[in-house]
């Protein structure tokens, strides 16, 4: 799936990345903990997250993330949103909170990653 | 994927980390990982290292007064130390068990503090060493070796 199919699913407002819109989604990973997101994403993986600073930034770009959805809303401020440009990141804004996020991506066939045991 | 190597000579990066320098952690894993792709080197390993320095990097600057991060590559490998003065690890076993963690509410915050940073550096290296004096400081060498195959002598 494309990043901007996952737009649309998660009626998501695009911060930064236009032209990232078209990367491909192989999986997600949704959680609030940077070393867990170093542990679990893998490349092409879509990061979905409340956390709003320069970590997640960095996190998804060592990670080779496809993007960044935060939810509920919340957008970072301009200092991340300047380093999520300098590094390729998309960043997107979802008013959706995680469980809604996580289910809808679900159903559109998007699955966690490989190296989650479940 | 690495014969590029052949040709490169060793390089030794240097960061400094500061005490409660959080932010430089991901700042340092993102250059190195640039700069290992410039070099051509295969992407899980990369990643690996990335990884590593990121955790690394943060405990310093979450426990020590200031360290250095030293990042070594050569035909063999890539070797990671962090070397700093600080409170040091009273309990180095208990200190690699996941979950446990001394971190302050202000890092719990920002995603980090969870005790998994030395669990994952372990995950991600070769070989992993730790020496540490409480209230002196803390020096950690991890080595990540490239495949035998790829090995130049």
């Amino acid at each position: 799936m494309k990043l901007r199919e996952v737009q649309k699913i998660l009626d998501a407002e695009l911060i930064c990345g236009e032209d990232c819109l078209d990367r491909e989604v192989r999986a997600s990973f949704a959680c609030d903990l940077i070393s867990e997101m170093l542990l679990y994403v893998t490349p092409h993986s879509l990061l979905i997250t409340s956390l709003m600073n320069a970590h997640v930034v960095h996190t998804a770009q060592v990670m080779d993330a496809s993007g960044v959805i935060f939810v509920g809303g919340k957008k970072p401020d301009k200092a991340v949103i300047k380093n999520a440009k300098m590094n390729g990141v998309p960043l997107l804004s979802t008013p959706h909170l995680i469980f809604e996020c996580c289910g809808r991506l679900f159903l559109n066939g998007i699955r966690g990653d490989k190296k989650d045991p479940g | 994927m690495v014969d590029s190597l052949q040709y490169t000579p060793q390089i030794t990066l240097e960061f400094p980390i500061g005490e409660e320098d959080f932010f430089m952690a991901g700042e340092y894993a993102s250059r190195v990982k640039k700069t290992l792709q410039q070099l051509g080197l295969d992407q899980t390993i990369i990643r690996r290292i990335a990884i590593i320095i990121y955790e690394a990097a943060m405990n310093v600057a979450i426990h020590a007064h200031h360290g250095i991060l030293t990042v070594h590559i050569d035909t063999k490998g890539i070797f990671i130390k962090t070397d700093d003065k600080g409170a040091g690890i009273p309990d180095i076993e208990l200190a690699m068990q996941e979950g446990y963690s001394t971190a302050s509410d202000q890092v719990r915050e920002m995603g980090f503090g969870a005790g998994m940073g030395l669990y994952n550096i372990k995950q991600c290296s070769d070989e992993l060493s730790i020496e540490s004096k409480v209230n002196e400081g803390t020096i950690l060498n991890a080595k990540v070796y490239f495949p035998e195959k790829a090995h130049i002598d």
